[in-house]
């Protein structure tokens, strides 16, 4: 909300040399944030000067309409002399009083005046718009000055278009409703500065007549609770809206229409309570307020036809619905040009009801935003009286003696709490006699009764019901810069979780080994599946949508960190990057088609475990999954030689890093080759452990990367960490301080044996003197013939109680080849 | 025994002769001063050292002296022996020393080659900052907890004060899950992890909760609509605002250095009442010492408390919460959101392994 600070002087007394920081300061003191101050004063430079129109020369042959004009500017000019403008607007006419900048002065965003030939004539200096004076968006014409304006031609412009002032643009939290006004903030600037508010809404209104101002029937008290209504007839419709209603309408960034309209706007601006002016010719029969009936229909002042719900709560007539309550009026009642009889209608509107037709029909109106924050039900009366008065003082006619109130208003309960709370929860001692203060400050009601204190809050703050908000209001007005800082003490603590620890863990190792985290949006779309090659009835297909996702090409979130990451590596690639290995952490969203939908939940007590369970057991399953992608050479070239191309084996390396480092013994995890998309057939290493699969690891399918453009040989790794077994506590080994044995082995075997296969029948043939093997060669020759490849093993052979003689060593490496003889036929080569 | 009793013959004991004897020494040191490296030297050693060294002789000719003369003599051989043992020792000491300062020379390379040959990798600054606030916590005793990132609406809204119709659900543009009415939304903060520590607790709580939350802002350089936020929650007997505030202005000195502090403004979260921003003074800021909106806090509604089942007349609890996205950005000047969600390898491992 923006608001002139002479407007708030008028309800609060503020010093006069109040500096824009201590205004800040007192706003944000007491929680009304402060989005700018601008002093209007320094917006505009140099002359900006009242003029009188002279004569107008239409010049013809552009393309727009222009006119010359001379302008009497006074002496402004050093000349006594008619200045020169050419101007674009047409909406002024000799003998009117405009806005005229001159040489040398300089608009709003740094814009120069100077005398300039243009359109084939000087023009020296220019005649402004609202907008190009920073007053409003206005720019459908130059600035006209009502004809009674107390201005001379030549004098200073600013005080008479409102550039004397200060605006402040404040922003209201959602609790708070009755700052949104004048009035409100004015309240506040009191309280904080301790300076005297004069409360507006405490003029005096009168109350209601037998006879009404027009005949309502108000069929829902729950929806409506108050319903006021005054009338003025007779008025002059041709009345212009005077200048200081139009510049603070346009201040707050409202546009004005027509005096009757005006005066709502303004009054709901000053006062807080949102207005609306009927024609009285227009309506037929008495006024009904209810509930709308489904699929009523109702075209609203914006010109929408709008279908409307159950819920939404109407204004009608004889004819049907007239105005959405609380929202928006419709366009059959609504005051016009020619209207001289109106019905200036304030009520009160439940602000549930409000916010719901306001979403529902997406209608965010000031006057929705107001009565969805809560709006002062005692206001009616007062800003029908100002309406009056405002509406016979400006526009003529005579007000009606009849004023309609209709008022179900259910009285404040008070609320209860022990006078010591606010010590308690804040850690500042408060006096008892403190708090009511303060609490009075706010307008509450109180009574003390021993310990405990009552109060009946102001009719403004329908946001004070619990005894919290009330030591809210006593640490706000207190100031929240004399809560001190204290450490409360935790009890002794736990640490990290397993879980935490091996996500960390993983997640550094893998940045250790050379590997980029990536943090990637969640995102996802088919499409980017079908590039993958999942097939239709890969888990991975059971996908969460969003029902308002951002595009609607990704409207599911993954079950993969694959996509993302993906195309993480290639917008890396677009930018340049040829060598890449990134790595994400984190979590995928597994559906639940058949949950179904959790149950209702209360919140006055905490949930039965068995209901929060089932509630929980509908929300998608969320692993932690962790994924690397590696492109390019995985080992630079340099001056220490060629570089090498990242590939399958560098994935599986990276696999091995997450076990290593989750804690997984080598014994427990198995690899096998795997068919897995999005993996190359022939390149994938499905990974288990206690023969659980828990991840792949390889080289992409080449149409994979050719779907997805990514780069030759792409590699990837994709493990689910929740489904890693805890990590066992480890015996320790004996470490054996006699010498070992080492022998090395070379067996012959069918190209198709696995080498992890062969290695298990050695280590499981050789017994406990095994202490390591290493496959240290791998090839096939010809010699070896056909479908054959060497596989050659180093074995280290060791006892933990006496040094080996050859003769047990060489005994157990025959066992151990026996053992690879007999499960895959090897043979030692050179045999 | 038995031994040679020849008469005394200057002729025969020549190599016992005092000037022989220096012969023999000068005639070594010249001999091992011209040996080029040690084993050179080490093939001199037995002309002047071995059996047949003029040294090695003299001492062979004692036996033919006269009792009298033979202490006498015994002692000039030994003198010489040692003499031409130390020229040896030392020739052989610089023979070494010159040796190793060769092949040192020879050895050398240039150190300053590049030290690239690994590929170097990073953790994601956005993480490496949330576990560095997660560790602060830890140290204090708080645990890390945690919640799911599709979160149901009772956890995300209704359990935190913020019913179906409240304006402070409009605010919050939120991600809903298809279908309609599944009850589930993607977490707009992380304070739905509150009620579920609460639900899963028992008082005294001490949690802090990092973690991923999701709003419907379109990407730019000041929004993103994935982001992350670290939430703390304390629940115990006669919990107050100052700890609070103690807690807080602790956290910005452990994150900002011994001049941070912080300013608390007031301010409307439905789950806290009273409800605060709270700033930081943050002296390092690019453009010059300044306050920085750096979160939210307050103390825990009654109203939460009770949803979650815990008394609020026996205990209170406070709770705040801040953006990590944004305390990273004005910590290191980062200007573009869109630096931290790219994932562009340059930006990220600029950062390293810690912040």
């Amino acid at each position: 909300m923006r608001v002139a600070l002479s407007w708030l002087r008028e309800h609060v007394d503020l010093s006069a040399d109040l500096s824009a920081d201590a205004l800040e300061a007192a706003l944000v003191g007491l929680g009304i944030e402060v989005d700018s101050i601008v002093d209007l004063r320094t917006t505009v430079q140099g002359p900006l000067v009242v003029g009188r129109v002279l004569t107008v020369e239409e010049l013809t042959g552009f393309k727009k309409p222009i006119r010359f004009c001379t302008v009497d500017v006074g002496d402004a000019n050093g000349t006594g002399a008619p200045q020169e403008i050419v101007c674009g607007a047409s909406n002024f006419a000799p003998g009117d009083l405009v806005v005229a900048i001159l040489p040398g002065g300089v608009l709003p965003g740094g814009f120069e005046i100077g005398a300039r030939k243009t359109y084939g004539h000087m023009s020296a200096g220019m005649i402004t718009s609202a907008r190009e004076l920073g007053l409003g968006d206005d720019h459908d014409g130059i600035v006209v000055l009502p004809p009674d304006t107390a201005a001379a031609p030549g004098q200073d412009a600013r005080p008479v278009v409102g550039l004397d002032d200060v605006v402040v643009e404040v922003e209201i939290t959602p609790d708070r409703g009755y700052a949104m006004s004048v009035r409100g903030i004015a309240r506040e600037l009191g309280l904080a500065l301790g300076v005297p508010f004069h409360d507006p809404a405490l003029a005096s209104a009168p109350g209601a007549t037998a006879e009404p101002a027009y005949p309502v029937d108000v069929r829902d008290p729950i929806g409506c609770d108050r319903f006021a209504a005054r009338a003025v007839r007779g008025v002059d419709p041709a009345a212009v809206t005077p200048g200081f209603i139009a510049r603070r309408l346009t201040q707050a960034g409202i546009r004005t229409i027509s005096l009757p309209v005006d005066i709502t706007n303004y009054l709901m601006l000053e006062l807080g309570q949102p207005m609306h002016a009927f024609d009285l010719e227009r309506l037929r029969g008495p006024l009904v307020v209810r509930r709308a009936t489904a699929g009523e229909k109702l075209t609203t002042l914006d010109g929408a036809a709008r279908t409307l719900d159950a819920e939404d709560m109407v204004i009608c007539d004889d004819t049907g619905p007239i105005s959405l309550a609380a929202v928006m009026g419709g366009e059959t009642s609504e005051v016009h040009p020619g209207t001289v009889d109106v019905l200036f209608e304030a009520a009160h509107w439940d602000p549930v009801m409000v916010g719901r037709t306001a979403r529902r029909h997406k209608l965010f109106s000031e006057a929705a935003k107001r009565w969805e924050r809560g709006v002062d039900p005692a206001l009616p009366l007062v800003a029908l009286a100002r309406a009056v008065e405002l509406m016979t003082t400006y526009g003529g006619g005579t007000v009606g003696a009849e004023i309609l109130d209709f008022d179900a208003v259910v009285a404040r309960t008070p609320v209860d709490m022990a006078v010591d709370l606010p010590t308690r929860r804040v850690g500042v001692t408060y006096e008892p006699a403190r708090v009511v203060a303060l609490l009075e400050a706010v307008g509450c009601t109180v009574t003390v009764d021993g310990q405990r204190v009552s109060a009946v809050p102001p009719t403004w703050r329908p946001d004070l019901t619990d005894p919290a908000d009330l030591v809210e209001e006593v640490v706000r007005l207190d100031g929240y810069d004399n809560v001190p800082g204290r450490l409360p003490l935790a009890p002794a603590g736990r640490g990290l979780t397993d879980a935490q620890r091996r996500r960390r863990s993983v997640a550094r190792a893998l940045a250790e080994t050379g590997h980029v985290e990536v943090l990637s949006y969640p995102f996802v779309g088919t499409p980017a599946l079908d590039a993958l090659g999942i097939p239709d009835d890969d888990p991975r297909r059971a996908l969460v949508r969003l029902a308002n996702p951002l595009s609607d090409e990704e409207p599911y979130l993954r079950t993969t960190l694959l996509p993302p990451l993906l195309a993480t590596l290639r917008r890396n690639v677009g930018r340049g990057a040829r060598d890449l290995a990134l790595y994400e952490v984190g979590v995928v969203f597994q559906a639940r088609p058949d949950a179904g939908a959790p149950p209702v939940m209360g919140v006055d007590d905490r949930p039965a475990e068995s209901v929060f369970a089932a509630a929980d057991a509908v929300v998608p399953a969320q692993p932690w999954h962790v994924a690397v992608v590696l492109a390019g050479e995985a080992e630079p070239a340099g001056w220490w030689g060629g570089g090498r191309q990242a590939s399958w084996a560098d994935a599986v390396e990276a696999a091995r890093t997450v076990l290593d480092t989750a804690g997984i013994p080598d014994e427990r995890v198995t690899v096998r080759s795997a068919a897995m998309a999005p993996w190359h057939p022939g390149r994938c290493a499905e990974i288990a452990v206690d023969g659980v699969v828990v991840g792949w690891a390889g080289e992409l399918h080449p149409s994979v990367l050719g779907a997805l453009d990514l780069p030759k040989r792409t590699a990837a790794v994709e493990f689910d960490l929740d489904a890693l077994p805890a990590a066992p506590v480890t015996p320790a080994p004996r470490v054996s301080g006699f010498p070992p044995a080492l022998i090395d082995v070379a067996l012959v075997v069918g190209e198709g044996v696995p080498a992890a296969d062969v290695q298990a029948a050695i280590v499981a043939g050789a017994g406990e003197l095994l202490e390591s093997v290493r496959l240290f060669d791998v090839y096939a020759s010809e010699q070896l013939g056909a479908g054959r490849k060497s596989l050659a093993y180093k074995l280290t052979f060791r006892a933990p109680d006496r040094t080996l003689t050859v003769e047990e060593a060489v005994a157990a490496r025959d066992a151990a080849v026996a053992e690879a003889a007999d499960r895959f036929g090897a043979t030692l080569r050179g045999a | 025994m038995s031994y040679r009793n020849d008469p005394y013959d200057p002729k025969q004991v020549a190599y016992l002769d005092p000037a022989a004897l220096d012969a023999a020494i000068a005639e070594a040191d010249k001999a091992f001063a011209g040996a080029a490296d040690p084993d050179a030297l080490t093939q001199l050693r037995h002309l002047h050292l071995g059996d047949k060294a003029p040294v090695s002789l003299a001492r062979r000719e004692i036996g033919a002296l006269p009792p009298a003369a033979k202490s006498d003599a015994g002692k000039r051989v030994n003198e010489a022996r040692r003499q031409i043992q130390d020229l040896f020792d030392a020739r052989s000491v610089a023979l070494a020393a010159e040796q190793e300062q060769r092949v040192l020379a020879e050895e050398r390379v240039d150190v300053t080659l590049p030290w690239d040959r690994r590929p170097r990798g990073a953790r994601h600054p956005l993480s490496t900052l949330m576990e560095r606030i997660g560790d602060l916590f830890v140290g204090m005793g708080y645990e890390i907890a945690e919640g799911p990132e599709a979160e149901l609406e009772w956890t995300n809204f209704d359990a935190l004060n913020i019913p179906p119709d409240h304006p402070a659900r409009g605010l919050m543009d939120t991600f809903h899950i298809a279908p309609e009415g599944s009850g589930l939304v993607l977490r707009t903060h992380t304070s739905p992890v509150q009620a579920r520590a609460m639900l899963t607790r028992t008082p005294p709580i001490y949690v802090i909760a990092p973690g991923r939350v999701y709003r419907t802002d379109e990407l730019d350089a000041t929004h993103t609509p994935v982001f992350h936020q670290v939430e703390g929650l304390v629940v115990d007997r006669g919990i107050t605002m100052a700890h609070l505030r103690g807690t807080l202005d602790h956290f910005a000195r452990a994150m900002f250095g011994p001049d941070a502090r912080t300013r608390f403004r007031p301010h409307y979260f439905p789950f806290t009442e009273p409800s605060a921003e709270f700033d930081i003074w943050f002296p390092q800021h690019r453009d010059g010492p300044q306050w920085v909106e750096w979160g939210g806090c307050g103390m825990v509604n009654p109203r939460v408390l009770r949803a979650c089942g815990i008394d609020p007349d026996e205990f209170s609890g406070f709770a705040f919460g801040m953006g990590i996205e944004r305390s990273l950005m004005f910590r290191h000047g980062i200007s573009d959101m869109r630096d931290m969600v790219e994932g562009d390898v340059r930006f990220t491992r600029a950062f390293g392994m810690e912040l």
